[in-house]
């Protein structure tokens, strides 16, 4: 019992795990470039939220809304005025760009906003149920359906959608999806806007457990780890790799005893490393194996 | 312009091209040697910091600039070779034997990281160092019989040729030494073969791998090399610092560092020490631009990163090469003064290489 306990805990962290690297892994599968400020975009989301919802009373749906649209909008201009200048450039500086930008980020919140930890009062906050005897939290189980509903959207909106399906193309070859008409670079810029979005909800759902500070911010870091687990380049793997060090970090907490001390803090990055050695083409890749030498 | 009439093979491999760069560089190191005179101790060990920056900075340059490798956890060999010293220190092996023994553990550690990552790429490459650096630094917290954890590890102050590292003259003239056998080391490493195969891995792997150089030992060995150096500058660092604690050895200084060497000058020696001197001297530029803002916004911690990312942003967008690509551009409009075109530095516009198959 105490072990599905642990795992339903592990998959509500997992979810907003998966949700971050999602972000990523849109914003690669499109560009070949990698957001390493994700984990800051979510922070921004978070502080956004507090904002709207904590400082000037929004009701908690409103305000969730309006936080998505606003970090939204700032992806796609993030990507339209800063990170296009850089397409053609070796990756290294994407990487040192992306950490740069997350840097401002981090500390234009902690000038904005101050580096206190502040909260928001959601539906859910403190609520509980019980289920043969599990204890499901309410903010557990918004994560878990809030990722359900964002994953199904994001699945409707990539199979029936005229944009969906120009994103896809654009993804799979730039050049031929530019012969076919599909404005491409503004179709990255609307990838990167939908990435900044869901770090962006992720950053509202995560809000009650972590409260809202600037170190929230390293989530981004851990994010990698699920999605390399997962595959870089595939959006469920994404999702079930978050899941799976959610879970892992779980556990790996409870059993500290057996195994070594503070094996919790490093389990993430230790799955990360252990992925890209033995297994580097993640879990659901279906593209070719990473190349090797 | 300087047009050099090569009369012999071996000005080819000359590491000073000619006269004039020989006495510029001798100057320098005149002017280095002579600073004790005229600058008192705080300044004294300002500079000594730069120079192990530096030292550092050559680190990963051979790794980043030279290798095309990115590393986003150098701070772990900092950190290997700081508390490899203070051990060996404290279990009273002498400060010349330790040195060496710190070079080749770094070294050790360095091969031990790169062969089983060097299979990854790019951006696989700079995650997993990434992840490394992090779990580096929670073994420095957790392993407390030989880091002494949480409580730190105070860094013995030894004896060396009858003087002591207290004495801040003494202390930065074995930086500079360090320094400049650093320098020496890395020029010899990156103008023999070794250093060739690492350009040419940087440039383009699939024609270093035609031309027959082994991709896989040479990156693992561009770790271990880039290990040494940072090891190196670690320990130096340990006695800088005098009582080491993890979280020095964050993830802060891993991005430090390569902010070092993206302001210094990716793929030059030149760069390393100018990047030392922007880090060095940044805390010192950020107090300067805290009394010019208005205390609202000049007290806030936020400051720091803030500056540091938009440096390290505007150095990407706007000047690639850093600070040793300006002084390059410069130089040429002079030497070429008046027919200087713009279009001789000008971005070149690459397609982007695809990792996928």
């Amino acid at each position: 019992m105490q072990l599905i306990q642990l795992i339903i805990d592990g998959v509500a962290s997992g979810c907003i795990y998966g949700l971050v690297a999602l972000g990523f892994v849109l914003i690669y599968k499109a560009t070949e470039t990698i957001n390493f400020a994700q984990g800051d975009i979510l922070m921004l989301g978070a502080f956004v939220a507090y904002s709207l919802i904590g400082i000037l009373g929004m009701d908690y749906l409103t305000g969730f809304a309006l936080t998505v649209l606003i970090i939204a909008v700032f992806g796609f201009f993030l990507d339209a005025v800063v990170v296009r200048q850089i397409i053609g450039q070796p990756a290294f500086a994407t990487v040192m760009l992306t950490i740069g930008l997350g840097f401002i980020f981090r500390g234009f919140a902690s000038i904005y906003w101050g580096t206190d930890i502040f909260s928001f009062s959601t539906p859910f906050s403190g609520k509980i149920t019980e289920f043969n005897g599990l204890i499901i939290s309410y903010v557990n189980l918004s994560i878990i359906v809030g990722t359900a509903v964002l994953m199904s959207a994001l699945y409707f909106f990539f199979t029936f959608s005229k944009i969906g399906v120009a994103m896809r193309a654009s993804s799979e070859n730039q050049l031929a999806a530019y012969y076919m008409g599909i404005p491409v670079k503004f179709i990255f810029s609307l990838i990167w806007s939908i990435s900044a979005g869901v770090a962006a909800v992720a950053g509202v759902l995560l809000a009650p457990i972590t409260l809202v500070d600037t170190s929230i911010s390293l989530i981004g870091l851990k994010a990698f780890a699920a999605a390399v687990l997962g595959g870089f380049g595939s959006i469920p793997g994404a999702i079930v790799g978050g899941i799976i060090i959610g879970i892992v970090e779980q556990l790996c907490g409870t059993y500290e005893n057996y195994l070594f001390e503070g094996v919790r803090e490093i389990s993430a990055y230790l799955v990360l490393i252990l992925t890209l050695i033995i297994y580097p083409r993640g879990l659901f890749s279906d593209k070719a194996e990473v190349k090797k030498v | 312009m300087r047009f050099i009439f090569k009369t012999k093979y071996s000005q080819d491999i000359n590491i000073a091209k000619h006269n004039g760069d020989r006495f510029w560089y001798s100057l320098l190191i005149l002017i280095m040697v002579a600073l004790p005179l005229v600058l008192d101790d705080f300044y004294l060990g300002e500079i000594s910091y730069i120079c192990i920056l530096s030292i550092a900075g050559i680190g990963l340059m051979i790794l980043s600039g030279y290798t095309g490798l990115a590393s986003l956890g150098h701070a772990a060999f900092l950190g290997v070779g700081a508390y490899t010293h203070a051990f060996l220190l404290t279990n009273g092996i002498p400060f010349y034997a330790s040195i060496p023994i710190v070079i080749v553990v770094s070294f050790l550690v360095g091969a031990a990281i790169g062969i089983p990552i060097l299979r990854l790429t790019g951006m696989y490459l700079a995650i997993a160092t990434l992840a490394l650096g992090f779990i580096a630094e929670h073994v420095f917290i957790k392993w407390e019989h030989f880091t002494g954890g949480n409580r730190g590890l105070p860094v013995p102050q030894p004896e060396f040729l009858g003087m002591s590292f207290y004495d801040s003259v003494f202390f930065y003239y074995v930086c500079l030494v360090f320094l400049i056998a650093a320098m020496f080391a890395a020029i010899n490493i990156l103008r023999s073969p070794t250093g060739r195969a690492f350009v040419a891995i940087r440039d383009s792997e699939i024609a270093a791998q035609s031309l027959g150089v082994n991709l896989g030992l040479y990156k693992a060995l561009s770790f271990a090399i880039s290990g040494a150096f940072t090891g190196l500058a670690g320990a130096l660092l340990a006695h800088y610092i005098g009582y080491l604690a993890p979280d020095i050895f964050n993830i802060f200084l891993s991005l430090t560092l390569l902010l070092l060497i993206v302001v210094g000058g990716m793929g030059s020696l030149h760069g390393t020490v100018f990047g030392a001197i922007f880090v060095g001297f940044l805390p010192q530029l950020i107090a300067i631009c805290r009394d010019y803002l208005p205390s609202s916004i000049g007290s806030q911690p936020g400051l720091e990163p803030m500056l540091f990312g938009l440096i390290l942003v505007f150095f990407i967008l706007y000047e690639p090469l850093g600070i040793y690509g300006r002084w390059m551009k410069i130089k040429l409009f002079f030497e070429l003064f008046p027919t200087y075109k713009r279009q001789t530095f000008k971005k070149q516009k690459v397609f982007t290489k695809s990792d996928r198959v």
